[in-house]
């Protein structure tokens, strides 16, 4: 029987859970990684749901993991491949199609068909954001960052005057002023003007938010996205061997060759709190771990109202974690198909069919399905970003058979006369008949489906609220505002006691930057 | 519709069917968009010497082109280059630069007046968006004919020759940078005595549906003078050799820029002379160019010749014949002076003509002065060494025909 005494007690098994303990181990401390459920992967799980058919239940593709830590933890060693996610379809109304492509002059031709004025707009429009990305990312993306010498008001001086400020044009203030504020639609409609690319730029501004991209702040959240391009994870966009199953399953197996422990059942009751530090954990089975440092990778909810008794805790901390907002407003709907969806816009099998494909027509059909979500609905007429596995990665499914992964906006946590099987079964109805008006032989293509409601996502996954990224990407949620005030460096104000899940900065994605950085503060505090 | 579908692909040129039927190697390029011939034989010698000697017979159709039409056209074009549009007479080019608002390049092309309220644009990169912001308020049509007009150049000696054969008029009044209409094998279009080679040359324009019937024609007609279809890497030799530059290999576009220091000034690029400050009223730039007329240019773009006897001593330490590439080299290679690196060179070739290897160079004050003694950085055997070489003016070659 092993001891149960660690140097460090690392609380969920998902990636940024993994990451941490291997960074711990690798640095040559006894680590130990709890996992509630009986499958380590956290939200990034591929599980067979029907015989032969594979899915990355939850979270689908990889968007940004760190190449440092691909590097570092040796992940291909131990299994991992980042097959490519080449482009971006929208089918239209009118059974034509916006495609975008991963080649500028290809995606240049494409929109110069639907509009010329927009195939050059979408040049300029890239590259001021990665020029606004490049600008702000020194000030925002301190890491760890320093909370007590910046407030919001700090920043505007910092453009101005700060270190930074030289490479910063008056323009680019102005710009950055705007997108600061700006909703994503009030952005591109200065920029574009053909309605499926507007919608289909707009949609990837509110995933995981509870907004519409007529919202104030969502414009934020599409730089958001050039951060990662400006930042060495170029091209990290993709679709894991296996499944993002796959992702985590070559993560633990390099923690366990660093000497990592893995338990799986093991689920956290508490904290164990001794002399104002975190000195261990007490498991819902009655045993008790010791350890120096206990590190939660579980969602801000859990990690600070329900593992550790609100007193070891400021009253201002408590509520800025209460006030934190990680309101689910997305489902998956997980298919098995006998046959390639027959898009009318795709005929047959082409490249495309590896790529994503996006259900956002225009701008007002995306703030459509927020109206529904706004009043406790789900959308009628959702949101969607499917990719088809099987095209990528012909292991997901059986031969000649597909797999499909719809991820879909809007879907409330808390719908108007709650969650139960009659509504998960209408949502996926939804679903399944607005596919069908673009790949008009789905249904009788189904073999089987899996509806997940943002209730499902917290029963299984354990995320409290459901909301994919532990807590939207809003500004307000961000950088050194994540996951409150003054405590966004991984640190808590229960000595001991570190946080680095996607509920940290830099926040969410399967990027695993939360989970290395956190490690990398442990490690500091050790030395 | 959705064709697209299934061949997501580069474009063609209206002369692919001619183009891709004669590209025995298959070493296609990609420019603008579309896909172009590289070399139409293995090396690239015999195009080259065509574009010197006989006539090259090249397809240009991927240059962006622009119809500039109405009553505000010329004020626009005066408004968004240095150039002095009011000074441009009908059936004449002007090569140009143009600026953002602080003098910084943004592209270069051909301006030609078709008539008093119509002018053609070429440019590398897509400026609609550009052309529209700045005509705002403004009397103009902008259409975008880049697929419809199909483009030839015909570069070389013998090029007058051959047009005098297959045109319907003779082309000997035609002089350099203007343009006339015309017709070839009963197809109208516009021939422009200009070109990329810096040799006595031609550029037909036309609709995309005459490009194949021109193609032939010309073909057909310029046998007898040695026409030869040639690649793009040929061209690209003879353009260093004219002391032209390109977009995206000898500068960068302001608007692409990362940084302050990758963007060049007209000045900064040999083109003063396109900056008509005389001209009347703003146009945009107009501000920061003045400011860099009267205090100076802070870079220069330049030749450079190697020393060959000095290459030759480099390679010869280690016991070799002197090596250098047989094409143009799109690739940074320092440039120093005194053990201080002064600047870079941003193409260079071997110059089959003038037996010289040459370099288009950007150094800073004062080092760009012609005569400057300074080294390049070669490699000699997997070793990084000097070359000796010598600043000195554009163009390199300058046959008196050109002009003539």
């Amino acid at each position: 029987m092993a001891s149960n005494t660690y140097d460090a007690v690392v609380i969920g098994a998902g990636h940024n859970g993994l990451i941490a303990a291997a960074y711990l181990a690798r640095a040559g401390r006894k680590v130990v990684v709890l996992e509630r459920r009986d499958v380590v992967g956290g939200a990034a799980v591929t599980e067979e749901i029907f015989p032969g058919y594979r899915f990355s239940e939850f979270s689908y593709v990889v968007s940004l993991l760190r190449p440092e830590i691909i590097r570092d933890l040796e992940l291909p060693k131990h299994g991992l491949k980042i097959l490519p996610l080449p482009s971006t379809v929208t089918p239209l109304d009118n059974g034509d199609y916006l495609a975008g492509w991963d080649d500028h002059d290809l995606t240049r031709q494409e929109i110069y068909r639907h509009s010329p004025r927009d195939a050059e707009a979408a040049d300029e429009y890239s590259r001021q954001m990665a020029r606004a990305a490049k600008a702000i990312k020194p000030i925002l993306g301190l890491v760890p960052p320093d909370p007590s010498s910046l407030s919001w008001r700090d920043i505007k001086g910092l453009l101005r005057l700060g270190q930074f400020g030289a490479s910063l044009g008056e323009q680019e203030l102005y710009r950055i002023s705007k997108l600061i504020t700006q909703s994503s639609a009030d952005l591109l409609e200065e920029w574009f003007e053909f309605d499926p690319l507007k919608g289909t730029k707009a949609a990837s501004g509110i995933i995981g938010t509870f907004l519409g991209p007529r919202s104030p702040g969502t414009a934020y959240v599409l730089l958001h996205h050039y951060m990662g391009e400006i930042d060495g994870a170029f091209r990290a966009w993709g679709f894991a061997k296996n499944g993002n199953g796959g992702v985590t399953a070559s993560i633990a197996s390099s923690a366990r060759a660093l000497g990592v422990e893995i338990r799986t059942g093991a689920a956290v009751q508490k904290v164990i709190v001794r002399g104002g530090r975190a000195a261990g954990v007490a498991l819902e089975n009655g045993d008790e771990l010791q350890a120096t440092i206990v590190l939660s990778a579980a969602d801000p909810k859990r990690s600070f109202l329900q593992f550790v008794d609100p007193q070891h805790f400021p009253d201002e901390f408590t509520q800025a974690i209460r006030d934190f907002r990680v309101r689910g407003s997305s489902g998956k709907v997980n298919i098995a198909l006998s046959e390639l969806p027959q898009f009318t816009c795709m005929p047959g099998e082409g490249p495309l069919h590896r790529g994503a494909i996006s259900i956002s027509p225009s701008i007002d059909y995306v703030e459509r399905a927020y109206d529904d979500a706004k009043y406790g609905e789900f959308s009628r007429n959702p949101y969607m970003d499917i990719i088809i596995p099987s095209m990528i990665d012909r292991d997901m499914a059986p031969p000649g058979h597909h797999v499909m992964s719809c991820f879909v906006q809007y879907a409330p946590y808390d719908i108007e006369g709650g969650w139960d099987d009659a509504r998960r079964d209408a949502f996926g109805e939804a679903v399944i008949s607005t596919i069908e008006k673009y790949a008009p032989n789905i249904r009788r293509a189904i073999v089987g489906k899996q509806v997940i409601t943002p209730r499902d996502i917290e029963r299984i996954a354990g995320i409290t609220g459901g909301n994919i990224f532990h807590g939207e990407l809003l500004l307000h949620q961000l950088f050194f505002l994540r996951p409150a005030p003054q405590w966004a460096d991984f640190r808590t104000p229960l000595p001991g006691y570190y946080f680095g899940a996607s509920g940290a900065h830099p926040g969410g994605g399967v990027m695993g930057a939360a989970g290395k950085l956190a490690a990398t503060e442990v490690l500091k505090d050790w030395r | 519709m959705a064709d697209a579908f299934h061949q997501p692909l580069l474009k063609r040129t209206p002369f692919h069917d001619r183009t891709a039927a004669l590209c025995m190697p298959q070493n296609w390029r990609r420019w603008a968009g579309y896909i172009a011939v590289g070399s139409y034989d293995l090396g690239v010698d015999r195009e080259y010497w065509a574009i010197r000697n006989h006539a090259a017979l090249i397809d240009v159709s991927p240059l962006m082109k622009y119809v500039i039409e109405g009553p505000d056209a010329a004020r626009l074009l005066d408004k968004v280059t240095p150039r002095n549009i009011a000074r441009l007479a009908v059936g004449q080019v002007y090569y140009t630069g143009w600026c953002d608002d602080d003098g910084k390049m943004l592209d270069d092309g051909t301006v030609t007046r078709l008539g008093e309220q119509s002018f053609r644009l070429t440019s590398a990169e897509p400026t609609l968006r550009w052309l529209a912001m700045n005509a705002v308020g403004m009397q103009v049509a902008i259409t975008e004919v880049t697929d419809r007009v199909a483009t030839l150049s015909l570069q070389g000696p013998k090029s007058r020759a051959i047009l005098n054969r297959c045109c319907e008029s003779p082309v000997d009044g035609l002089k350099y940078f203007r343009m006339a209409a015309n017709r070839i094998a009963g197809r109208a279009v516009t021939i422009s005595r200009t070109g990329y080679t810096g040799d006595l040359g031609f550029e037909i324009w036309m609709d995309a549906g005459d490009a194949l019937p021109v193609w032939d024609a010309l073909i057909e007609g310029g046998s007898d003078y040695g026409i030869t279809p040639c690649g793009i890497l040929a061209m690209d030799m003879a353009r260093v050799e004219a002391g032209l530059f390109m977009l995206d290999v000898d500068y960068t576009s302001a608007t692409h820029a990362w940084i302050p220091g990758q963007k060049s000034s007209p000045y900064e690029m040999g083109l003063g002379w396109t900056v008509s400050l005389d001209k009347p009223g703003y146009f945009v730039g107009r501000r920061a160019l003045e400011r860099e007329h009267s205090e100076g240019s802070a870079w220069k773009m330049v030749g450079l010749e190697v020393d060959w006897e000095g290459l030759e001593r480099a390679f010869a330490a280690v016991g070799l014949p002197p090596q250098v590439p047989a094409m143009a080299i799109r690739g940074s290679m320092p440039v120093y002076r005194a053990g201080q690196q002064v600047g870079y060179a941003s193409t260079s070739t071997w110059s089959p003509v003038l037996k010289k290897y040459i370099a288009l160079v950007h150094l800073q004050r004062p080092h760009y002065e012609p005569g400057t003694n300074v080294t390049i950085e070669i490699t000699v055997e997997h070793h990084r060494r000097q070359a000796p070489a010598r600043v000195v003016a554009l163009p390199f070659y300058d046959p008196e025909w050109k002009r003539k």
